[in-house]
């Protein structure tokens, strides 16, 4: 059974605003009956002020949906259009206390039927050009059709890669054999071939595990993403709770780049964490206590802005030793990807500090101590 | 007597429940859980042994074999391999019928099979096997002149399942097994649903190898069967011991197959009870609940299929959302629906019967067991209707007491941007 909020259980068994609003002047009309899902929307709006007075839903889908419906009519009641406008799935997934990754798909097709019925409203149509292919990656819903175009786009060669620009395959891994299927197919075309093993194409710095998750690129610099049509663009940064890629927007430390070429043998993220790691601390002077728990602050503080904007946060809570003890809050507390996350930054501070030391969540202080 | 109202039951009361998903896993009869207990406690002896222990292990588990030989009206008990699962039978009988003939690159078997053998199949055919994947009509039946048509020499396999999981309809195993025997074919069937629930005679017939699961017949999981008919060719899945004949390596499994065998027993003594008590519960269900909630048919084909097991559809609503709200009430079933599975695409059985998607993602398997009560029944009965009525409400597909398209005065249908 899916893990539902008891939030979403309560909009399940009690929505709110059913039915169609009876004197609406926008209706908005999304849905995809092959996924099992349509919806829509009625609005009363004001005309002097754009503001919503009444919404309602009707809507053909499962439990997340009907309460994705029911947390939309709610938020929006009372907001100006503009302002309805603006709220996005990671706002309906908050409301509801978080939604199992693979029903993310529910919120965003709120959002679209709100889009459609303000469209609808302001004389516009509203359309929804929805290429999708087969779903591939269930853990951020990632499609056939947008993984082939990234790894075109970037001439990808490894699962890895494809994890680092789309997501796909950053969870549970049980796609990479899908993924590996369509590198192959796509590599092929190109008159390459699929090698499970190869280092990656592209400049060390861009294989660094990028902070938190698997991260998508900055839509600027890469074609795919940017080109993809506006909605499924929505598409993919809503489900994706982890946008640009710090990979390639944060300049790597000096020597790092050097060092991750130096050695091209280490596969594993640990492994080369701890290799540079061992490098740096024999190159670099030891810290003073307070200059190390200052550098170790600078490090988290450049990685909040990332996790903020994916409605999440980090504090540093103490620095004992070589454990450095943190706390997850907002959307990464309780994340399925918090530890991935907890592992990035860790080789982060590894790096910044030049010695090996441990993130640990907060609630590992008394066990730690313990220990 | 239970007088307690639907409503006022909750799911997190143990044992208050209403259990009608017995396609997906079944109780294990307190019968079967006393045969078992001992072999976890004093009979903990290795069956492969020179001493006593393991020798009492050993003849239990002859014991268990001819009673699964007895249910499956094999010829021989060793003819029975005792398996971990369904999953393990099924991929041992096909990946041996390609290994054991290597010259033969072509498969059959049915859109509408298990993930067990579909997934093994589409496998295969990365490794540059020919699949060929018998298609149904609306009902779900076979068009058996086309299965002639594709018999031929260069076929190593043909997987069909006796019985639907979903539907519950029968596909002629017998008869084509018979037709692939002819052809020189080997005949592996996947009979997880149907054993315990139908007759079976394997030794009248030309089924070279049979798949049946444990937990689908009261014992537990972890615990299957293939058949394996004398003189079939073969090759182990699993290499490594000499148990099972050396077809099966591995230390037996003997709790289970102890209880797997007690099952049989109990299944076999059953059979009649299956066929009327069980059928008679399923159709007073299903009449009941279609009498009453329009636009609602049963999929598959009524007139052919397993006594347990009615897959009705619920025009215009979604299947987990009709099942969220039956837990509440502490009805457990099951959904064809895209949401319910976790795949997030709706059951390939109703798609392959070319149900629409409207009716697809709201079909819901009531599957019954000889442990269901009539009093049961009609509390379903009575409160599968409301919830229907509840979702429909809220469905931009229906109109007050009628589907959205069919409404006049009104806009005509419900268009979203991208069905």
């Amino acid at each position: 059974m899916w893990d539902y909020s008891d939030t979403v259980k309560e909009h399940f068994f009690n929505p709110r605003n059913a039915g169609a609003v009876a004197d609406s002047n926008a209706i908005g009309e999304v849905g995809s009956l092959s996924c099992g899902d349509a919806l829509r929307l009625t609005l009363k709006v004001d005309p002097a002020s754009e503001t919503i007075l009444d919404a309602g839903f009707q809507t053909f889908g499962c439990g997340s949906a009907i309460a994705s419906s029911s947390a939309l009519t709610e938020i929006i009641k009372g907001m100006t259009l503009d302002q309805a406008l603006k709220v996005s799935n990671q706002d309906i997934a908050d409301y509801l206390d978080g939604l199992p990754p693979e029903k993310m798909h529910c919120s965003v097709m709120g959002r679209e039927a709100l889009q459609s019925a303000v469209a609808n409203y302001r004389g516009e149509v509203w359309s929804d050009d929805h290429a999708e292919g087969a779903m591939i990656c269930k853990c951020f819903a990632v499609d056939e059709v947008l993984i082939e175009e990234t790894i075109r786009a970037n001439s990808l060669s490894s699962v890895e890669e494809v994890s680092n620009y789309t997501k796909a395959g950053g969870g549970c891994s049980a796609c990479h054999e899908g993924i590996e299927t369509i590198l192959a197919r796509v590599l092929t075309e190109q008159g390459r071939s699929f090698q499970p093993s190869a280092p990656p194409a592209k400049a060390p710095e861009r294989q660094r595990v990028a902070i938190g998750m698997p991260l998508m690129p900055k839509r600027d610099q890469t074609s795919a993403p940017a080109e993809q049509p506006s909605a499924s663009a929505t598409v993919v940064a809503a489900v994706a709770t982890a946008p640009p890629a710090i990979s390639a927007s944060v300049a790597p430390p000096p020597g790092s780049a050097a060092l991750a070429a130096a050695s091209p043998a280490a596969t594993s993220p640990a492994a080369a964490t701890a290799n540079k790691a061992e490098s740096g601390a024999k190159a670099r002077p030891q810290l003073s206590n307070l200059a190390r728990i200052r550098r170790i602050e600078q490090t988290i503080e450049s990685i909040r802005p990332n996790l903020q904007r994916d409605h999440g946060d980090i504090e540093l809570i103490d620095v004992d030793g070589k454990n450095v003890f943190v706390k997850m809050v907002g959307a990464c507390s309780g994340c399925q990807l918090a530890a991935v996350t907890l592992e990035g930054i860790q080789e982060r501070i590894c790096e910044d500090l030049g010695e090996l030391v441990r993130v640990l969540p907060e609630q590992a202080m008394a066990f730690a101590q313990r220990a | 007597m239970n007088t307690m109202s639907p409503t006022s039951m909750s799911s997190d009361q143990p044992n208050t429940g209403i259990y009608l998903d017995n396609n997906a896993t079944t109780m294990v009869s307190p019968e079967v859980v006393e045969a078992m207990l001992p072999y976890f406690s004093e009979q903990f002896g290795n069956a492969s042994s020179m001493h006593q222990f393991g020798d009492r292990v050993g003849r239990a588990i002859k014991t268990a074999r001819q009673q699964v030989q007895a249910l499956l009206g094999a010829e021989l008990d060793s003819e029975i391999v005792f398996t971990s699962c369904g999953t393990e039978s099924d991929s041992t009988a096909i990946l041996s019928a390609i290994k054991a003939q290597p010259e033969r690159r072509e498969i059959i078997t049915t859109v509408v099979e298990h993930p067990a053998v579909l997934s093994l199949c589409e496998h295969l055919e990365k490794d540059g096997y020919s699949v060929h994947r018998l298609e149904v009509d609306g009902q779900g039946r076979l068009d058996l002149a086309h299965y002639q048509s594709l018999l031929s020499e260069q076929v190593a396999i043909v997987s069909v399942m006796w019985a639907n999981n979903e539907t519950g309809t029968l596909f002629p195993v017998e008869q084509m097994a018979e037709m692939a025997q002819e052809a020189g074919v080997m005949f592996h069937t996947d009979a997880v649903q149907a054993v315990g629930k139908l007759p079976i005679d394997l030794k009248t017939t030309a089924i070279d190898m049979l798949s049946l699961s444990g937990h689908k017949l009261h014992a537990p999981k972890g615990i299957g069967v293939l058949y394996l008919r004398r003189g079939t060719r073969f090759r182990p899945l699993l290499r490594g011991g000499h148990q099972e004949r050396g077809r099966r390596a591995g230390t037996e499994n003997s709790a289970s197959i102890v209880a797997l065998g007690k099952a049989c027993e109990l299944a076999q003594a059953h059979l009649e009870t299956e066929r009327t008590q069980v059928a008679a519960l399923r159709d007073r269900l299903e009449q009941g609940i279609l009498d009453v909630v329009p636009n609602s048919f049963v999929t598959g084909d009524p007139s052919n299929r397993l006594p347990n097991t009615s897959n009705i559809a619920f025009e215009f609503i979604e299947g987990e959302a009709i099942l969220l709200l039956l837990n509440k009430l502490g009805i457990a079933a099951s959904s064809g629906s895209a949401c319910t599975s976790g795949s997030l695409e709706p059951s390939h059985v109703m798609r392959a019967m070319g149900i629409p998607f409207t009716a697809a993602h709201g079909t819901t398997r009531f599957s019954l067991s000889r442990y269901t009560t009539a009093e049961e029944i009609e509390r379903v009965i009575e409160a599968v209707p409301p919830v229907v009525a509840q979702l429909r409400k809220l469905s931009p597909y229906w109109d007050q007491d009628r589907p959205a398209t069919e409404g006049q005065g009104h806009q005509a249908s419900f268009q979203p941007a991208y069905a």
